[in-house]
């Protein structure tokens, strides 16, 4: 934790100006390398529930000061099109960590009770986890994903799409959120992303 | 639990060098706050995000996030990371005397 030199305790505030002269001596943050710190998320998956990690560590990366680039390839692209980044869906098809909270108060350990896979693949059964995550999200105040994307440009966010997926999805640029800058080659995102720590969703 | 010294007054803060007792704060302090976040001059504009701030956490009990001071605040982001660079929730909370914003969104 960051001490001035008149002993005085100060938050991290991630600009090396206030505790000038002064040294933690816990061993703690490294002095700063050359420009601010840089993560880029790699989004895949077009899901309901892999859209959201990505977007709100982004959300959060932002708010700490660091720069947030996007890179949406294969499934990821729904979530950038402005024809389904509205309406992403949840299953529990193959997800076996599915529970549901709310059933604890009828029995102790029904809300830690994996949901049987069969019951996934009934009719209508998509509609209503999606449904049901969607409640619970914007029960927590977590905004819908095209307003969270909103959200993210205005932060300074820059988001890419995948040039080789566009083209395999047949999606056009128009298509895709204004947010997104270009839709551009594997090789340049190697080259954007230089420097940056990279988590692939 | 430290105490911290400004304007030669003892101010309490927590384990992150946040205020941990409202009436230690005025307006005097947070300049004071407001220059160790980096803030060299606090003007009408920073006033008014930082009163938002205050009075957002005497309603939530939650100091604000960046979408709350957009969308309950009004306040236009760009703007606030303008007025505030860097690490902007944090320093509003830290300048407005309140504990840092817990909330992920």
């Amino acid at each position: 934790m960051p001490i001035d030199a008149r002993g005085n305790l100060i938050p991290d505030f991630g600009d090396p100006r206030p505790v000038t002269g002064a040294t933690t001596g816990d061993g703690g943050a490294p002095a700063a390398s050359a420009g601010p710190r840089k993560m880029v998320f790699i989004c895949s998956k077009g899901n309901l529930d892999m859209a959201y990690p990505a977007l709100i560590m982004g959300n959060a990366a932002l708010g700490e000061g660091v720069e947030v680039e996007y890179f949406f390839t294969f499934w990821g692209l729904d979530i950038i099109d402005v024809r389904t980044m509205d309406d992403l869906k949840f299953s529990f098809g193959g997800n076996t960590a599915m529970h549901m909270p709310q059933l604890e108060r009828f029995k102790g350990g029904l809300g830690t009770m994996s949901m049987p896979q069969t019951l996934a693949m009934m009719p209508g059964m998509t509609t209503a986890s999606t449904a049901m995550m969607k409640k619970m999200m914007a029960d927590l105040d977590i905004p819908t994903v095209p307003e969270m994307l909103d959200h993210l440009v205005a932060m300074g966010a820059q988001m890419w799409a995948c040039q080789l997926s566009v083209e395999m999805m047949q999606i056009k640029k128009a298509n895709l959120h204004p947010g997104v800058g270009a839709v551009i080659s594997a090789a340049d995102f190697i080259e954007k992303s230089a420097g940056a720590q990279i988590v692939f969703v | 639990m430290h105490t911290n010294t400004f304007l030669g007054r003892p101010v309490e803060v927590d384990d992150e060098g946040f205020l941990t007792r409202p009436e230690q704060w005025d307006a005097d302090l947070a300049a004071e706050l407001g220059r160790i976040a980096g803030v060299d001059e606090m003007t009408a504009e920073h006033w008014r995000v930082v009163h938002f701030a205050r009075s957002d956490f005497d309603t939530t009990g939650e100091a604000p996030t960046l979408r709350r001071m957009q969308k309950a605040g009004g306040f236009d982001i760009k703007r606030i990371f303008a007025l505030f660079p860097g690490k902007p929730a944090k320093k509003i909370a830290y300048i407005a005397g309140r504990p840092k914003p817990r909330a992920c969104v």
